[in-house]
C-alpha cells in the first residue's frame, strides 16, 4: 500500500515542503512562508477553487502557522472545509481549525453547527471526527449545544466512537465541571465497557475525578486492582503490547489511581499489595518501558499505606536506578529516593554517594533533581551544607525561573532549620545579594524582624551582639557595586535601628554610608524613603543622648533635594527630618526612642477620648453633635426631612475623601487629617492640632511612631510595626531555631568528628577495596548531609525519623561504595546503557516465548465464541466485585473483524494488512515489507527533486535508523 | 492535563509539527518553541531526556535529525513520555515504512491525525497501534 501519494499532492506544494526542509536558516525559511502567504492569498480567494486544491491550501496554511506566522486570512476557509462531504476533508478541515483557532474565537460558533450534524453521521468515522473536534474547540457556552449527542454516543455500538464520547465528556469536565456533574456516573459505567480501548481512556476522567474527591471512589479500588491484574497477566489484546509489556501505558495509568486512592487507607492499600508485588516481579527492567512502570510502581508504594515488604522492594528497584549508568535511571532513582524518604529517612543514608555523584554532575537536570531530594531530607544537622551548596548553585544559574524557586527554598530551608541567627543572616545576605529582586518581600521582613527582635529570649547580650555583626556585615556589603531594593531597604533600616547602637561606628560615619546609598539609587524612590527614615533615626538617637548633630554636606544636600522631590512620601520624610532636627532631647527621645521598633503601641486610644473636652466646648458654641455613619443611613429610611442634611453630610464625606489622600504639607495640616470625622470642617481652629499631638504622643511611646508631625512616615512604619510587633507573629521557625541554636552546633561539631572517624575507618577499608576515586571531600559531604549527625536532630524532628544508625553509617559507607565499585559493571551491562542503541535494537523484538502464545489468541479472537467458557473461568478467578473484563476482552479483536461487517472490502484490507505486520514481526524482517515504500517514496521525492545529496540530506535519513 | 504539547523540531530548530494541548498565542509558540529547542538541542546525549523548563517539564528524544519534544506536567512519569515518544515514532514507521523527516513533512495532516488518536485533553489514550493507524487507513483506502 502506497503510503506516499495517494492523498494528490501538486507539485507546488511538493516544492513549498522542499524548499522548507531545505532551508538552512530561520531567515531563509521566514522568506519562503512570507511569499507562501502572498501566494496563498491569492489563490485562496480565487473562485470555484477545487475542493481538493483547497484541501491543500490549509495544509499549507497549517505550515504557515506552524513557522509562526499569521495565516487568519485562511481561517473561514478551514471552517468551510469542515461543511465538506468526503471523510478526509472533512477531517483534514476540522484538523485545520482546531490548529487554527482556540475554543473562545468567533468562528466557532460557525461550527456548532456543523459539529451537531456530524455526531448525528451514519459514518462512524465522521463522527469521530466531530468528536475530536468538540474535544478542541467546545467552550463551556456551547456545551450544551452538543452535551445531549455526546452522551447519547456514549452507548454507540463502536468503540472508536465511545471512546471519543467518553473523552469529549472528559473535555467538558475539564472546561466546566458543573455541566456535567450529573453526568459523572457515565465514567464509572465506561470503566467497565468490553473494549480495553474505551476502558483506557475512561480512566483519564477518572483520574481527574478522583485527585478532585477521592472518597467517592473508594469503592472502585477493587475493580481497579482487578483490572490492573488481568492487565498484568496479559489478558488485553496483543496490540496493545509495547516491547513486550501488557498494556504498559494503562499500567501506569491504574498506578497513578491507585496510589491516590490508597493514600493513607490501610484498608484500600491492603487490596493493592497482592498486585504490586506481582508487577514488581514481572517486570523486564531491562527495557526503558518495564522502567517506566517500575517507577510508577515505587511511585504507588510510596504514596499508599506502607507495606513493609513492598517498600523494601521498591528500595531495591530505587538503588537499581541510582546505580544504573543512563542519567535517565539516575533521574528517576532520585525522585523515587525523595518519595520513600518521606516514608524512612534512612533509606537515603545507603545511597549517599550516588546523591552526590548526582549532585556534582554536570547534567543541570540532575543536579536540581538532587537538590530537590536535598530539600525534602533537610535537617537541622545538615541544612548549613546543603543551603551553602544551593545558593552556590544559585549563584551560577541564569535562569530566572529556577533562581526564585531555589531562592526562596533556601529561605524556607533557613528560617525553618537555622542552627543560630548569626548563619541565618548570612545565608539571608547571601540570598539577598544574588536574588534579591527574585525573592518575596516578605522575607525582607522576617530578616528585619528577626534582627530586631532577636532570640526572643531574654539573652540580651546575644541580641546585640548578633545586630552588631549584622551591622558590621551590612557596612562591609555596602561596598558592592550593584545591590538589590529589597537587599538595600533591609540594610538602611537595620543601619537606622541599629547603626550606632554598640557605639563601634559614630553616627557621622553611618549617616555618611547612608548618604552614599541615597545618592547610589537616585532613581530608587523606596530606598531613598528608607535612607531618610534610617538617617532621622541616627540623628534622634544621637540628640536624645544630648550630642549635637552636626549633619554633614552631603546629607543636608540630600535633604534638600527630597524636600523638593517629586514623591510627596520623600518630601514628607524630609521635612519630618528637618523638624526632628529642631526639637528638644526630651522631645526627641520620646518621639523616637531607642530600639522599640518591637515593642507594641499599646495604648491607642480609638474612642479619640483626648478630644472630649474639645468636642464640648464645640457643642456649647453650637455645633452640631456628630452622628455616627449608620445612624445617619438609618435616618436616610426613616424620612426625607433631613435630607438637606444628609445631602451635606455626604458631601462631607466626599471632601474628607479628597482630604485625606495628599500628605505634601507639612505638620499642621497633618492633624485635620487625622480626625476621621466628617465634622472636620465644623472645625474651624487649626491651633487645635497642637495639643491633640503632644498628648498623643505621649500616649504612644513607640520608636517608630516618631514624630508627631511624621504623619506619613508613621502610616507606613506602622505597618511595620505590626509585622514585626505582634508576639504572635514571631512564628515558629524564629522560636525554633532559636531553642535548637545551641544542640544543632553541638551536632555540626559532632558532625565533624564523625567525618573523621569515617575517614580513619575508610582508611583501613583501603586495603581492601579500591577507593581511590571517592575523594576525602565526597565522603566529608556525605558525611554531612547523611551522617551520624543524625542523633542530634532527632529531637527537633520527633515524627520525622526513627533513631538512624549514627556510627553505623560511618562503617557501612564503604561498603556500600565498594559494592558500587564491584558489583556494578556486571549488572549495567544488563541494562540499556543509553537510549539511542535502544531505539536501534528494540524496533520489534521478537522474544522466543510470546510466539507460542501468540497465535492462540489471534486464533482466540478469531473463534469469538469458544473463548467465552475460559473468560468465565478467568474472571471467576478475579474475584467476585471485579468487572469481568476477561470476558469484556476476550471479544475484543471479534469486535475489530466485526467493524468491517459494515464495510467488508475496508475490513479485509486492514486485517490482511495488519496479519502482514505481524507476521512480518514475527519474523523479524523489520525493513521487508517497506522496501517497496522506500522504493517509491524515493521516486517520489526525485520527482519533485528533493534528492539524498541536497542541501538536507537528513530530510532522507530513517528515523528508526 | 498531563501533556501540554507535542513539537517536533529538526536539528536546525525549525518546526516540522506542533500540537499544543492547551492555547497559547502565536507570539507565545514562537518565544516557547525558541526557548526549549535551544534549550533541548545544546544537550549531549550522556545527559537526561529530561528539562526542567519554567513550570514544567520537556521529554524529549532524538531519532535522526528529528527531535521529538513533549511538554509534560510536573507529576508525569517522564520515562513513559519517554517511551511514548518511541511509540509514536514506531506507529508512524508502520504506517509509512522506514519513516523520515520527509513523510512527516509531505503528510503533515496524517501525522496529526494519528497524534489525534493516541493524545486527546492532554492524556494518552490509545497505544495500540492497530487501533490508531485503523481510521487513517479507512480513510487512505477511501479517498
Amino acid at each position: 500500500m502506497g503510503s506516499q501519494g495517494g492523498w494528490g499532492q501538486s507539485k507546488e506544494f511538493l516544492d513549498l515542503v522542499k524548499s522548507i526542509g531545505e532551508a538552512r536558516s530561520k531567515a531563509e525559511e521566514d522568506r519562503i512562508i512570507l511569499r507562501e502567504i502572498e501566494t496563498l492569498k491569492r489563490r485562496i480567494a480565487e473562485p470555484d477553487v477545487p475542493r481538493r486544491k483547497m484541501k491543500e491550501y490549509l495544509i499549507r496554511l497549517v505550515y504557515v502557522e506552524m513557522l509562526g506566522h499569521d495565516a487568519s486570512f485562511g481561517y473561514i476557509h478551514a471552517v468551510k472545509m469542515t461543511h465538506d462531504d468526503s471523510l478526509l476533508l472533512k477531517r483534514t478541515g476540522y484538523l485545520a481549525v482546531t490548529l487554527f483557532l482556540n475554543e473562545d474565537h468567533d468562528l466557532i460558533i460557525l461550527i456548532v453547527n456543523t459539529i451537531q450534524k456530524d455526531l448525528r453521521s451514519d459514518n462512524y468515522l465522521v463522527v469521530c471526527a466531530a468528536l475530536t473536534a468538540v474535544c478542541k474547540l467546545i467552550n463551556e457556552e456551547t456545551i450544551p449545544a452538543v452535551l445531549p449527542q455526546v452522551v447519547e454516543l456514549l452507548g454507540h455500538s463502536k468503540e472508536a466512537v465511545r471512546k471519543k464520547a467518553v473523552l469529549a465528556l472528559h473535555r467538558f469536565y475539564q472546561r466546566a465541571p458543573n455541566s456535567v456533574s450529573h453526568l459523572i456516573s457515565n465514567f464509572r459505567k465506561r470503566l467497565c465497557d468490553n473494549d480495553p480501548g474505551v476502558m483506557g481512556a475512561t480512566l483519564c476522567p477518572l483520574f481527574d475525578l478522583i485527585k478532585e474527591d477521592i472518597n467517592s471512589y473508594k469503592d472502585l479500588v477493587v475493580s481497579f486492582v482487578s483490572i490492573l491484574k488481568q492487565v498484568a497477566e496479559r489478558r488485553l489484546p496483543k496490540t496493545y503490547d509495547y516491547h513486550q509489556m501488557p498494556a504498559p501505558f494503562i499500567q501506569i495509568k491504574l498506578l497513578k489511581i491507585l496510589a491516590l486512592l490508597g493514600g493513607g487507607d490501610k484498608q484500600a492499600s491492603g487490596h493493592m499489595y497482592t498486585v504490586l508485588g506481582d508487577i514488581f516481579r514481572k517486570v523486564e527492567a531491562s527495557s526503558n518501558i518495564g522502567n517506566a512502570v517500575l517507577y510508577e510502581c515505587i511511585c504507588c508504594v510510596s504514596s499508599i499505606y506502607p507495606s513493609p515488604k513492598l517498600l523494601e522492594t521498591a528500595v531495591d528497584a530505587t538503588s537499581r536506578f541510582l546505580k544504573s549508568d543512563s542519567h535517565n535511571l539516575k533521574y528517576m532513582g532520585i525522585d523515587a529516593l525523595g518519595r520513600l524518604i518521606k516514608i524512612n529517612p534512612d533509606i537515603a543514608e545507603e545511597h549517599q554517594l550516588a546523591v552526590i555523584d548526582c549532585l556534582e554532575d554536570p547534567d543541570d537536570t540532575l543536579k536540581r533533581k538532587t537538590f530537590e531530594l536535598l530539600y525534602k531530607m533537610t535537617k537541622s544537622s545538615n541544612v548549613e551544607v546543603i543551603v551553602d551548596r544551593m545558593i552556590d548553585y544559585m549563584i551560577s544559574i541564569n535562569d530566572n525561573h529556577y533562581k526564585t524557586e531555589i531562592a526562596s527554598r533556601c529561605v524556607e530551608l533557613a528560617e525553618q532549620f537555622a542552627p543560630s541567627n548569626q548563619w541565618f543572616i548570612q545565608t539571608m545576605n547571601k540570598v539577598f545579594e544574588h536574588a534579591g529582586d527574585l525573592v518575596n518581600v516578605r522575607v525582607a521582613h522576617n530578616l528585619m524582624r528577626l534582627i530586631a527582635e532577636g532570640f526572643g529570649e531574654d539573652d540580651e547580650g546575644a541580641d546585640s551582639q548578633l545586630r552588631s555583626s549584622a551591622v558590621d556585615s551590612y557596612l562591609h556589603i555596602l561596598g558592592e557595586p550593584k545591590l538589590p531594593s529589597v537587599f538595600l531597604q533591609v540594610i538602611c533600616w537595620v543601619l537606622g535601628e541599629y547603626g550606632t547602637a554598640d557605639g563601634k561606628y559614630s553616627a557621622s560615619y553611618i549617616l555618611g554610608k547612608l548618604c552614599d546609598v541615597a545618592e547610589a539609587h537616585s532613581t530608587d524612590d523606596t530606598v531613598k524613603a528608607y535612607t531618610t527614615s534610617a538617617i532621622m533615626k541616627i540623628c534622634a538617637f544621637e540628640i536624645a543622648v544630648g550630642r549635637k548633630v552636626e549633619l554633614l554636606p552631603e546629607c543636608q544636600s540630600l535633604i534638600d533635594e527630597l524636600s523638593a522631590s517629586h514623591s510627596t512620601d520623600l518630601q514628607q520624610r524630609a521635612y519630618e527630618l528637618q523638624a526632628l532636627l529642631g526639637l528638644d532631647s526630651q522631645a526627641v527621645e520620646s518621639v523616637m526612642p531607642l530600639d522599640a521598633s518591637c515593642e507594641d503601641i499599646e495604648q491607642i486610644d480609638k474612642n479619640l477620648s483626648f478630644l472630649d473636652s474639645f468636642v464640648i466646648q464645640s457643642i456649647e458654641k453650637g455645633a452640631r453633635p456628630y452622628i455616627p455613619e449608620n445612624e445617619r443611613s438609618g435616618m436616610f429610611n426613616i424620612g426625607n426631612f433631613r435630607s438637606q442634611y444628609q445631602h451635606e453630610a455626604s458631601s462631607h464625606s466626599l471632601r474628607f475623601e479628597a482630604y485625606e489622600l495628599p500628605k505634601p504639607s507639612p505638620p499642621p495640616t497633618v492633624a485635620q487629617v487625622a480626625l476621621p470625622l466628617p465634622t472636620t470642617d465644623l472645625v474651624q481652629m487649626p491651633e487645635q492640632t497642637y495639643p491633640r499631638e503632644t498628648h498623643q504622643a505621649a500616649n504612644l511611646p513607640s520608636a517608630t511612631h516618631a514624630s508627631s508631625a511624621d504623619f506619613g512616615v508613621k502610616l507606613r512604619l506602622e505597618g511595620v510595626q505590626r509585622k514585626w510587633g505582634r508576639p504572635t507573629y514571631s512564628s515558629p521557625s524564629a522560636s525554633s531555631s532559636s531553642s535548637t541554636q545551641k544542640t544543632a552546633n553541638g551536632a555540626t561539631h559532632l558532625d565533624g568528628g564523625g567525618t573523621a572517624s569515617s575517614q580513619t575507618r575508610d582508611s583501613f577499608y583501603d586495603s581492601r577495596r579500591q577507593q581511590a576515586e571517592v575523594s576525602a571531600e565526597k565522603q566529608k559531604l556525605a558525611a554531612s548531609l547523611f551522617g551520624a549527625s543524625t542523633v542530634k536532630s532527632e529531637k527537633r524532628q520527633p515524627s520525622a525519623h526513627k533513631t538512624p544508625k549514627g556510627i553505623s553509617t560511618s562503617t557501612e559507607k564503604p561498603a556500600v561504595k565498594g559494592a558500587i565499585s564491584s558489583s556494578e559493571p556486571p549488572k549495567e551491562k544488563t541494562l540499556p546503557s543509553s537510549p539511542p542503541p535502544d531505539l536501534l535494537d528494540l524496533g520489534e523484538p521478537t522474544p522466543a516465548s510470546i510466539p507460542s502464545v501468540d497465535p492462540f489468541k489471534q486464533l482466540e479472537g478469531l473463534l469469538g465464541p469458544t473463548s467465552a467458557p475460559s473468560a468465565i473461568d478467568h474472571s471467576s478467578a478475579a474475584g467476585p466485585k471485579a468487572p469481568d473484563l476477561m470476558a469484556l476482552y476476550a471479544d475484543a479483536p471479534p469486535a475489530g473483524v466485526s467493524s468491517g461487517s459494515l464495510n467488508p472490502a475496508l475490513a479485509d484490507m486492514y486485517t490482511v494488512n495488519k496479519n502482514s505486520h505481524e507476521t512480518a514481526n514475527v519474523a523479524a524482517v523489520k525493513k521487508g515489507p517497506n522496501l517497496q515504500d522506500s522504493l517509491q517514496k524515493d521516486a517520489t521525492a526525485r520527482q519533485v527533486g528533493v534528492t539524498p545529496t541536497g542541501n538536507n540530506p537528513n530530510l532522507f535519513s530513517d528515523l528508526l535508523g | 492535563m498531563g501533556i501540554r504539547f507535542i513539537l517536533l523540531v529538526n536539528k536546525q530548530g525549525q518546526t516540522r509539527l506542533a500540537q499544543y494541548y492547551e492555547y497559547l498565542t502565536l507570539e507565545e509558540r514562537r518565544a516557547l518553541e525558541g526557548e526549549i529547542v535551544r534549550k533541548c538541542l545544546a544537550r549531549t546525549d550522556q545527559q537526561c531526556s529530561f528539562v526542567e523548563h519554567r513550570n514544567y517539564k520537556i521529554v524529549y528524544r532524538r531519532y535522526a535529525s528529528l527531535f521529538f519534544l513533549v511538554g509534560v506536567d510536573n507529576d508525569e512519569n517522564e520515562l513513559a513520555i519517554l517511551e511514548f515518544i518511541h511509540l509514536l515514532v514506531e506507529t508512524m514507521d508502520r504506517h509509512f515504512g522506514n519513516v523520515c523527516e520527509l513523510d512527516i513533512m509531505f503528510h503533515l495532516e496524517k501525522a496529526h491525525f494519528m497524534l489525534e488518536e493516541m493524545v486527546m485533553n492532554g492524556c494518552i489514550v490509545e497505544t495500540s497501534k492497530t487501533n490508531i493507524l485503523a481510521p487513517i487507513q479507512l480513510m487512505d483506502k477511501a479517498s
